[in-house]
């Protein structure tokens, strides 16, 4: 045999060898992502329902969803009377109450806001961010209003996790981001 | 098969199987070491020493540990400290372990940047050092969510969730990462792996790494002097110690090394019998709640400067200002444009650089233990901002040097 035949069934079988072997590494990569993918029955235990009836004013309750604390805070009518057209949208109404529902987790880091009854705001502890009564950001670092958990409206009370015609408004409009 | 004598010593009969005496010659006795150093240039070996005492301390921790929401933090809290025997021996060497490893580092690092001991020949020596400092942050890191207290779940909440990319909204990412909405389960037996297998392995791939670098420019010395090391070895090997300007490593230069270790280890274990408060967190003697945020969330002091190169800006510009400053350090062999190996001090600018980055380092570290309000907002954003100037003055004042 010649040289450049060896030459050319060497170059052929590294390069089949080499092509079968990224196609083995992909398959591996893969494999490895999916590993690291949340479970099924983690994503699947998403329903939390909770029922706003007897809500204190200014009283914030937290209740949990998808291991997220979900805050809740009925407003009194001195509440309402300082909100804006745009702050406004952030409340939920049933019937004559506006409830104020959001994820109690900064949208800068992620850490639980405090309520202040007296000043009706939340301050952040970690890097100093606050919000108003309906969760919007009024000082950075925070880019963003606490954001809104999907909801559905049920009577007086709501299913975490749903999403009702409210909550597509709230989105469609920029009042939330999708969590 | 190969031919082989019959070996007269044990020595010889490996020597046959293994090439150890070449091994010896190229690693030890004809490694040579410039004499014109000081005790700093056993930071090295110090930080090697520490590393291989975490290893220990850790296996023995390894033995009780438990990865499960539910009974980590007793494991840690109850068993180790109070029904294993000396295990809490084994928790107060790991964590100030941890936590001195980090002070080490830093002063190996200055000490490399004050010499000029990262270029002409030594990039690779810096490259592989920077890798491993971001090893061994990631490894405090994931080591510090296992005793699942509140500091864990927080501090882990808190840096996964800069995954997601401020506007970017990669909360997909941030939530493939752990493996669930929040830190759960899932997070914290990933992260276990990570701080008793992956990482470890990365490091002692990089020590080897780190070391090989070495081998061949030699480490630098008080003056920057470019020695003749042929030259330098002949002289020794002929007798002519006191001419020589180089020891070999071992056995000569290793005793000095193992000098400076004996001081340091006094002084570790003084840490680790009466002070090793320092290194344990009280928050995080409370177990980890998902429902409430300690008042103040803050890192482990060697992340402090960093955290607070994030914290005074808006998310994404944080973001951006704290990406830049994991990196930046990894850019300075391409960044110093000076020829020059050399002390700082007989440097020009580079001299006022070098004080000055030290300096604002220290102050962001101040800054990112205080809480984030009033003045020390205020003074926490200069010095990020310094911070910034003097990598893009840099470049500038070390163009603008004198050769020497
Ligand atoms: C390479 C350097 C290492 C660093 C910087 C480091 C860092 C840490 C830190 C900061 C903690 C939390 C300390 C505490 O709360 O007590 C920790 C815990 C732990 N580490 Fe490491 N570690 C290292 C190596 C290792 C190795 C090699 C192993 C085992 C093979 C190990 C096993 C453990 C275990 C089981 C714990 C949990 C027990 C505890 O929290 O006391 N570590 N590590
Ligand atoms: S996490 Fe709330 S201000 Fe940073």
């Amino acid at each position: 045999m010649s040289n450049k035949t060896t030459k050319g069934r060497r170059d052929f079988m590294g390069m089949a060898l080499g092509g079968f072997t990224a196609l083995g590494g992909l398959g591996a990569l893969y494999a490895m992502k999916r590993t690291w993918d949340p479970l099924p029955s983690v994503k699947a235990a998403g329903f939390t329902t909770i029922d706003l009836k007897d809500a204190p004013e200014n009283v914030l309750i937290t209740e949990k969803w998808r291991g997220k604390p979900i805050f809740v805070l009925k407003q009194s009518k001195e509440m309402m009377a300082k909100t804006t057209e745009k702050t406004k949208k952030r409340l939920i109404q049933i019937g004559d109450a506006h409830y104020m529902v959001s994820v109690g987790l900064c949208t800068h880091l992620g850490c639980i806001p405090g309520y202040n009854p007296e000043k009706e705001s939340f301050l952040c502890a970690c890097h100093g961010g606050t919000y108003d009564a309906t969760a919007d950001v009024t000082k950075a670092p925070p880019p963003r209003g606490l954001d809104i958990p999907p909801f559905k409206i049920d009577g007086t009370k709501l299913v975490l996790g749903e999403t009702g015609p409210e909550y597509e408004k709230m989105l469609a409009d920029g009042t939330t981001l999708a969590v | 098969m190969a031919h082989f004598e019959k070996a007269n010593s044990i020595g010889e009969w490996l020597d046959q199987r293994l090439a150890v005496e070449t091994l010896k010659r190229v690693l030890q006795t004809e490694y040579w070491i410039p004499k014109n150093i000081n005790f700093l240039w056993a930071m090295g070996m110090v930080l090697a020493a520490t590393f291989g005492i975490l290893l220990v301390s850790g296996i023995f921790l390894l033995m009780y540990y438990q990865p499960n929401v539910n009974s980590a933090f007793d494991s840690v809290n109850y068993t180790i400290m109070s029904e294993v025997g000396y295990g809490w021996l084994w928790r107060h060497i790991h964590g100030v372990g941890a936590s001195i490893v980090f002070l080490i580092i830093y002063i190996h690092m200055f000490t490399g940047i004050y010499y000029g001991s990262y270029k002409k020949g030594r990039e690779l020596i810096w490259l592989s050092g920077m890798g491993l400092y971001v090893a061994f942050s990631a490894e405090a890191f994931s080591g510090y969510m296992l005793p699942w207290g509140q500091m864990s779940y927080w501090a882990g909440m808190v840096i996964t969730n800069l995954f997601s990319g401020g506007s970017l909204h990669a909360d997909g990412l941030v939530e493939w990462i752990r493996g669930d909405y929040v830190p759960g389960q899932a997070f914290l037996n990933r992260f276990f792996m990570l701080h008793v297998l992956l990482i470890p392995l990365a490091i002692i791939g990089l020590i080897v790494l780190h070391f090989g670098t070495l081998r061949i420019p030699h480490v630098n010395n008080q003056d920057g002097e470019e020695i003749d090391f042929d030259e330098a070895a002949k002289l020794y090997k002929e007798g002519k110690v006191k001419e020589s300007k180089v020891i070999p490593f071992s056995p000569v230069f290793l005793s000095k090394d193992v000098l400076v270790m004996g001081v340091y280890f006094i002084l570790f274990f003084y840490l680790v019998f009466y002070h090793f408060e320092f290194a344990m967190d009280p928050v995080n003697f409370d177990p980890a709640n998902g429902l409430k945020t300690p008042t103040h969330i803050y890192p482990e002091w060697y992340f402090l400067w960093s955290y607070e190169v994030l914290r005074p800006f808006s998310t994404n510009i944080g973001l951006i200002a704290f990406a830049i400053a994991q990196v930046i350090f990894f850019l300075l062999p391409f960044l110093d444009k000076s020829p020059n190996v050399a002390p700082a001090s007989r440097r020009g600018l580079f001299k006022f650089w070098f004080w000055a980055m030290l300096i604002d380092m220290l102050v962001l570290t101040f800054m990112g233990k205080l809480p984030p309000e009033g003045i020390w907002s205020v003074i926490g954003l200069v010095a990020a901002l310094v911070f910034f100037a003097l990598w893009i003055a840099l470049p500038i004042i070390t163009a603008k040097e004198k050769k020497l």
